[in-house]
């Protein structure tokens, strides 16, 4: 997301409509993008300031407000307790900076795990298809092959195995979302292969290397954002269905997973616990769906 | 055909090997072991346990002693349930993750086509939006929200209907009682649906705008002779190729899924045996869930071949 509009403001310096403002211009004028847009960045701004936002620090526990409603909960409740907006969870921590912290661990796992799939997607397909031939169909044939494997199973026993580590956690989902990638970019590579510009690269004694990180890759930018916007919400969500097997993210540590974990254990005393951490989590899966389908319909307008 | 299918069912061997040497060689180069427990054991009764499951031998030996087991059809013992084969543990639980799963992909196919087909025969309309945003819901909320939440509404406040207080139950499996099977099917199921009405909303409106829909149309054929005679066919082939991914997901929506509801499935044994480090029994379930879904690819190819006679298989 932040990568797009660097992307697009460097290109608006150009004279002309270029593909890029055409795009621009499109996904602007689409509502549900924009709004996607917007939602997903306060999201991500409170996550970012989320110290800042809320008084209370995120292991903060006071005893005296165990499992409490916010006090503009409409439903009967045990306790109620003001100034903490989304009432307090089953050892009296603010559930609101939780929340936000959860949105933080989600976020960047999201991110980070969609960025390595990108890497690996990327490159392993522009080489396949700008090599052709018999490394093609082998290296292509290798990714049917890792297609059929069941790869949560994987990476659930990766995360048992290495008694759940954050850092593995991001890789081992990132390695299981490039197959789709490197597909898609190999199909780009395959039509761009034929433009001039490359043959002209390849007459004026560019390497292959070089030319695929400097004028094939470039050009397949489009497709990949597109599915980029798609990965991220699919990457959260595997997350959180990991911290809700108790695979994932540890205490005090939180991520919305596992704050949907929870919630789930105390839903008809606590039902707020729940109602939270889901809504944050839906209404980000949502926008990121939004976005992704107007940055599809703004790049490829045949397509629509 | 039978050279495909023939051909098929031999390259899905080097699938299979390559999906068991990953499990085998990445449990293993993990530290700890199935006999780690809390009260160590005496050394050489811990020696003689280990000897007797051939833990004591280098791992490449290991490796290969299982897979001349495997390519007899043994799947060993299981390490921490004792007295019972990996075969036998399987034995119990496919059953019930099986009935779980093709009920709810069956539900997910029969509903998400009358969706899909019935927005987009309404395209645009507030038929289709309700329709379409109903199924962006179901894709963006998780099976481990929906489970709690339908367990609350339905299991623990009940609803009544027709005057009768009606409250399902909210776990275990009963011997596969219609009323225990109601909630986790449909919590299964409920993704599914969503994705196979966008799925089929999107090619059925493709399709009704070809040619041979407006003769049908043109000859005065009544709207669902047109749908189920002549448009459903084709609609129905995006949806074909999408049943492997759809497995899938169902699969993996059953760990949680037998996990809330308490039910005895495999994905139950999965993640209670990658906890205790049972690499038999982990060994089994990946093996046993990588077969399904290559079997259900290779169906949906065959599938795809009979209903578009385009296509051919070689």
């Amino acid at each position: 997301m932040i990568a797009t509009g660097q992307t697009l403001k460097v290109v608006e310096d150009v004279k002309g409509r270029s593909l890029w403002v055409d795009a621009r211009r499109r996904l602007t004028r689409n509502r549900a993008a924009m709004t996607g847009i917007i939602i997903l960045s306060a999201i991500a701004l409170l996550a970012i300031f989320a110290p800042l936002v809320s008084p209370y620090g995120f292991n903060e526990q006071n005893y005296d407000i165990i499992a409490c409603a916010p006090s503009w909960w409409p439903a009967e409740a045990s306790c109620t307790v003001p100034g903490h907006v989304f009432g307090t969870d089953s050892i009296g921590r603010d559930l609101f900076v939780r929340v936000l912290f959860g949105a933080r661990v989600s976020l960047a796992v999201g991110l980070v795990a969609t960025l390595v799939s990108l890497l690996i997607g990327v490159l392993y397909g522009a080489v396949a298809g700008y090599l052709g031939g018999r490394i093609d169909s082998l290296m292509m044939r290798l990714v049917d092959i890792l297609y059929s494997l069941p790869f949560v199973f994987f990476v659930i026993i990766l995360m048992v195995m290495f008694d759940r580590n954050f850092i593995l956690l991001f890789v081992a989902i990132g390695a299981v979302e490039w197959l789709t990638m490197a597909r898609i970019v190999r199909g780009q590579t395959l039509s761009i292969k034929q433009k001039e510009f490359i043959e002209a690269a390849r007459a004026a004694g560019v390497g292959p290397l070089a030319t695929i990180i400097r004028h094939v890759i470039p050009n397949v930018v489009g497709p990949v954002m597109v599915y980029v916007t798609l990965t991220v919400p699919g990457v959260i969500l595997t997350e959180s269905f990991l911290s809700f097997l108790g695979l994932g993210i540890q205490e005090p540590l939180t991520s919305w997973g596992v704050l949907i974990s929870d919630g789930a254990d105390q839903m008809e005393t606590a039902p707020w616990m729940l109602l939270f951490p889901a809504l944050f989590m839906a209404v980000t899966l949502f926008c990121f769906n939004f976005v992704g389908d107007g940055l599809r319909d703004a790049l490829d307008p045949k397509d629509r | 055909m039978m050279a495909y299918a023939m051909r098929r069912l031999l390259g899905a061997i080097p699938t299979l090997f390559v999906i068991v040497t990953l499990a085998f060689f990445m449990m293993r180069i993990a530290p700890g072991g199935p006999f780690d427990s809390e009260r160590r054991l005496p050394p050489e009764v811990e020696r003689n346990v280990k000897a007797a499951y051939n833990l004591d031998k280098p791992l490449t030996q290991q490796y290969l002693i299982y897979l001349g087991r495997l390519a007899h059809g043994d799947l060993g013992p299981s390490y921490k349930n004792k007295d019972f084969t990996v075969a036998q543990l399987i034995g119990i639980g496919l059953p019930v993750s099986a009935r779980l799963g093709l009920t709810a992909m069956a539900l997910a196919l029969l509903l998400g086509t009358a969706l899909g087909v019935s927005a987009a025969l309404r395209q645009n309309h507030w038929q289709d939006y309700s329709v379409m945003s109903v199924a962006m819901l179901g894709i963006t909320i998780p099976t481990f929200v929906t489970a709690p939440i339908l367990t609350l509404v339905f299991g623990i406040y009940g609803i009544s209907l027709f005057g009768h207080e009606l409250t399902l139950p909210v776990g275990g499996w009963n011997g596969g009682a219609l009323a225990n099977m109601v909630l986790p099917v449909t919590v299964l199921a409920l993704p599914q649906i969503a994705i196979v009405a966008r799925l089929m909303r999107g090619s059925m409106i493709e399709v009704l705008h070809a040619n041979y829909i407006r003769t049908a149309r043109a000859k005065g054929l009544p709207v669902l002779r047109i749908v189920l005679g002549h448009a459903l066919r084709a609609a129905a082939l995006p949806l074909v190729s999408y049943l492997g991914p759809a497995l899938a997901a169902i699969l993996t929506g059953s760990l949680v899924v037998e996990q809330i509801f308490g039910l005895p499935g495999i994905g139950r044994y999965f993640v209670q045996g990658a906890l205790n480090r049972d690499y038999t029994l982990v060994l089994g379930v990946v093996i046993c869930y990588a077969a399904l879904i290559i079997v259900l690819n290779f169906l949906a190819d065959i599938a795809y071949g009979i209903l578009d006679p385009r296509v051919r298989l070689n």
